[in-house]
Order: structure tokens, then sequence, then C-alpha cells
């Protein structure tokens, strides 16, 4: 091929275009699982999902009905807590590095939220557990939510600091000249312009937060009643839920796991359309 | 005084003088603040992983990473099947997903026409979006039959191989290794797409200008120019794979044992954790547990690291679309 290029022209040629079909065929391979993953759950998943399943307690193995209501509630509280301690810690880090960001520190902080962007999601139920779950005795809503923030914190950092490096220069100079103190031009003009990114970051990190089970296995656990306290009660969420019926060796029980996973599914579903709606499709999952 | 002004400096060519003010003191205080608490969030992981492994680590010391009899109600605790099973699943799922990431990304960079980007990419965003959870529901029940069967076939054609050895079950260390593998395209695609794109249009027109195919462009110049970034998107893919939890803990069967063949179950740390660690039966089994943890950890902050300084790279050299 070397000695005479025109010779094996056509052989080139035909490299190229099986090369072509080839990598086009990687797409399929990608979208094969994503497509049956997603019929099964619909499927499988309207079988056992009724009225009932999005608000009844579940029932003692052998009684028909019943249903993941404490799930779906406990999903929203914990993810909830979670936010409450992620958020400020989380924005607030992200604006630190993107406007305050030329020094030591954070180097530091950014490193490190990478690295804890990498850490396996258990590791933060671990560290939940001998710091909160130890010291309250009990497994609770509060330490889920802790493990999951773990979760949120580094996504959320990081996002809010790419969306205020893309505000450009120019604004913040404009404000600086006008005389607005600089903690008023971050807070009402640099924020203010990449709110649209700043959601996203949120929501991307929430949409994550809620489809966690490792970290919940044992630090809010698991439970059949409804949730009445924060700090010294079990509580069943939807991820923990589904993998405890879906282990179980009883039909019924799966049956209910795959109509857990729509209900789950749907749920993140709809904060994915949202932060596209939100943000036009500017953002994406693409790092995390 | 000079701290604020050394920080203006950032907006403003050249040093002023501006007059303190407590709002700019306290926002800065503020959010310095918070992102010092992740810093100590990270510390105090390490510390507690430490303290909590100290039972279990004074008690068998290096032999733990070796022992590979793991038998709680006698106290007998050594954490090799696992250290085998997390490394062989990720490696595996890292030689099923590396050619077909890197197809999609290829494909995405530079072979598809226009319009079949964007959805692409949307099914690669949906992939990565569903939860651990459900891909594990779906391995059970979907997946691990249909890889028990091949698995059948692959022992009758193959069986001479050790790795295809003895009766299939559909959860093994194959079904694992490939839910990983489904797990990780999106994620090594998606980066090294990042690091394709990153290549400056004038290297590959000089390879067109040469005469060379698109795909023969490619492959000369696209490749070689963005393998550092390829290998930090493999990397991170690796790292995922090792700290997957969920799904791993559903198909692939969670039996501590040692077995060459991948048509045989297997059991990982992450695994292990998930599983025992909420009946832990006293403190030295769930030290033992957490020491695993810490290993886990370890490796994935060396695998990432590694990783990100990989990928800063192509960032810093204005590759990030």
């Amino acid at each position: 091929m070397k000695s005479d290029k025109l010779q094996g022209f056509g052989k080139r040629k035909a490299i190229d275009r099986l090369m072509t079909v080839l990598s086009f065929l990687c797409v399929l391979v990608a979208l094969v699982p994503l497509i049956s993953m997603l019929l099964t759950v619909v499927t499988k998943g309207v079988l056992a999902l009724n009225l009932d399943f999005l608000t009844q307690l579940p029932k003692a193995v052998g009684e028909s009905g019943g249903g993941f209501g404490n799930a779906i509630q406990g999903t929203f509280i914990v993810v909830g807590i979670a936010c409450l301690i992620s958020l400020p810690i989380g924005i607030f880090s992200g604006v630190f590095l993107s406007e305050y960001g030329a020094n030591s520190i954070a180097l530091g902080v950014r490193f490190i939220s990478d690295v804890l962007s990498g850490t396996p999601s258990i590791i933060a139920g671990i560290f939940s557990y001998t710091l909160v779950v130890k010291s309250f005795g009990s497994w609770s809503a509060l330490a889920g939510g802790f493990a999951l923030s773990l979760i949120m914190i580094p996504i959320i950092t990081r996002t809010v600091e790419e969306s205020l490096r893309l505000v450009p220069l120019e604004v913040r100079e404009a404000s600086l000249a006008l005389g607005i103190r600089r903690w008023r031009t971050i807070l009402n003009i640099v924020m203010i312009t990449a709110k649209a990114g700043i959601i996203t970051g949120i929501i991307l990190a929430t949409a994550r937060a809620s489809g966690e089970a490792a970290p919940l296995l044992f630090t809010s656990g698991f439970s059949n009643s409804w949730a009445s306290s924060l700090t010294n009660q079990p509580v069943s969420t939807l991820p923990v839920m589904i993998y405890t019926y879906a282990i179980s060796p009883f039909e019924d029980w799966r049956a209910k796991a795959w109509a857990g996973a729509l209900v789950l599914m749907i749920l993140i579903l709809i904060l994915n359309v949202g932060m596209r709606f939100a943000t036009k499709g500017k953002y994406s999952w693409r790092n995390f | 005084m000079r701290e604020m002004s050394k920080t203006f400096s950032l907006f403003f060519i050249g040093e002023r003088k501006v007059k303190f003010s407590s709002g700019d003191f306290f926002f800065k205080t503020l959010v310095t603040g918070c992102a010092i608490i992740i810093l100590i969030y990270a510390s105090l992981l390490l510390a507690e992983l430490f303290s909590g492994s100290k039972l279990s680590f004074e008690r068998f010391g290096i032999s733990f990473i070796f022992g590979s009899s793991w038998d709680p109600v006698n106290g007998e605790y050594g954490a090799l099947p696992f250290i085998f099973g997390t490394l062989v699943s990720s490696l595996l799922a890292l030689a099923i997903a590396v050619p077909v990431s890197l197809g999609i990304s290829i494909y995405l960079a530079e072979l598809s026409p226009r319009a079949l980007r964007a959805p692409i990419s949307v099914i690669l965003e949906l992939l990565a979006a569903i939860p651990s959870v459900i891909i594990g529901l779906w391995g059970i029940f979907v997946l691990a039959p249909f890889i028990r069967d091949a698995g059948n076939i692959l022992e009758n054609l193959f069986g001479f191989l050790p790795i295809f050895r003895g009766p299939s079950y559909g959860l093994s260390m194959l079904t694992g290794g490939v839910i990983l593998a489904i797990m990780i395209i999106p994620i090594i695609s998606s980066v090294s797409r990042e690091a394709l794109s990153s290549v400056p249009q004038g290297i590959k027109e000089a390879a067109l200008a040469l005469g060379a195919t698109r795909w023969e462009m490619i492959m000369m110049s696209m490749l070689p120019y963005a393998r550092s970034g390829l290998l930090g998107a493999i990397i991170l893919g690796l790292g995922r794979a090792m700290g997957e939890t969920m799904a791993i803990t559903m198909v692939i069967g969670n039996v501590p044992r040692i077995s060459p063949s991948l048509l045989a179950p297997s059991y990982t740390m992450s695994a292990v954790i998930a599983n025992e660690f909420a009946e832990a039966h006293d403190y030295l089994h769930e030290s033992a547990l957490i020491e695993i943890g810490l290993i886990l950890c370890f490796t994935t902050l060396v695998v990432n690291a590694l990783a990100r300084a990989l990928i800063w790279k192509i960032r810093a050299r204005g590759g990030y679309p």
C-alpha cells in the first residue's frame, strides 16, 4: 500500500467505509440496552402500578395490595434534607472557585471536589454511618440526607463554577465601574446571568441523588411505616425499596419492584426534561 | 486592605485602592468558609475510614489483603476474593466498553451527519441518567438469563479455555462485566469525544491534504493527538466501574470465591459492603468492611486523580468545547 498508493486507493476507501459503518454500529450497541431497559421498565412497571401503589404502605409477604407510598414520601424527605445541606455549600463553593479562585485553597478545593465526585457512593454511606448513625444511635432520614449531600456537593460546585466562568468579564467590570460592591455584583449580576447553569447543577445533583441506593442502605435503611421522625427512625426510599423487592424470591414483590422502578424513572425524567426546558439544552450530564 | 486590592486586580488592569466594605468582607468569608467545608468533609471522611478500620488492621495487618477466606461467623476476614472480583469485573467492563465508546466518540466527533449528533448525545445522557438500581433490576431479569444462555454456547465452543470452563450461571462475573460496561460507556464516550474535538482543524486538514481518507486521518492524526485525553477517559471509566455498587451487587452472584471462569459467580468490594454492612455481626466484622471501603476509596482515588490529571491537560490546551 505504501509503495503504490493509487493502486491501493480502492481498498483504502473500502476500509474507510467499513470503519464508518462499524463506528455507527457502536452507537447501536449502546442503544440496544437502553431501549431494552426503558421498554421492560415501562411494560412490566405499568402492570403493578395503580393508585394504591402510590399511596399505600407495603403489605406483609403473601398479602396482596399495598404499595410504596412511604418510600415515595421517604425519597422526598431524604433528598430534601440532602438539598438543604448541599445547596448552600455547593453553590457558595462554586462562587468561591469562580470569583475568588486564584489561590492555593481554590486549587485544593477544585481537586478535592473532583476526587469526591469520583468516590464510590457507598463510601459516602460508610462515612454517614460512622458519623451520623452512630451518634444518633439509629438509622434516620438525616443520616441518609447527609450521605446524599456528599454526592451532591461536588456536582453542584463544579457546575456552578463552570457556569459562572461563562459570564464575560466585561459584565463584572461594567457593574464594578458603576460603583457597585463586589459581593453585590456577584449576587445580583453574575449569578443572575448564570442562573440557568446554576439551576442545571442543582437539578443534575438532585436527579443523581434521587436514584442512589448504595449510600442509603445502612443510613436511612428500610421501613414499612410512614416516616414520623427525622433523626431516630429508619425511612424507606424508592431506590432501597426497589433493591429489597428486586432481590426477594416473591413474584408479587418483584412485580412491585418494576412499578417502583417506573415511578423512579418518571421522577428522574421529569427532572431531566425540566432541566432541558430551563436551559434550552445548553448543559448536559456529561461529566457526572 | 492589600489582600482586597490584590483580588481586584483580577478585574482592573493595574493596582487600585478600594475602600474597605464589610459586605465584601462578609461575603468573601462566607464563600471561602463553604469551600473549606468541602476540605473538612474530605479529611473527615479519610479520618473516619482510618479510625473505623483500625480494629481490623491491628488484628490482620497486611495479610488482610492477601487472605482469601471470608468467614464472619468464625471471625476470619480476608479481602482477596473481593479485590480480585472488583479488578476482574472492571477490566472486563473496560475490554467491552472501550472499543464501543471509542467508536461512538469517533462517530460523534467526525463521521456522523450533523443531524444525528444531538439525538446520539441524548441517548448517552439518558443511559447515564438511569439509576444504578434500575440497571441492576434489568440486569437480573433480562440480561442475566440472556448471558446464561450465551455462556452455555461459549462453554461449548471455548470450554477448553479456563475462563469459559464450568457451568454457566446467569449471575456471574461475565454478567457483572457487561452491566458495568453498559454503565461506563456514556462517560468514556463523552470524555473521549471532548478529547477528539480538541484536535485542531489544521492537523486534520493536513492529513486530508496529503491524501489520507477520513478514517486514515482519524487514525494517523486525531487519535495520536488526543491520546492523553482518551487515556484519561478510559481511566475515568475504570474508576467508575470499580466504585459502582448497586447494579453489580445485583448481578454478580455474591460468592466470595476466586474462580478463573468468567461464567462463575463472584463478589466485589462494593458489593460486600452493600450486602453485609447493615447486618454486621460484631465490631470486627464492621471494621473489616470499613477497611475494604478504605481500600476501595484509595484505589478509586488514585485512578481518578490519574484520569483528572490527563483530562485537565487537554482542557488546559483549550480543548473544552
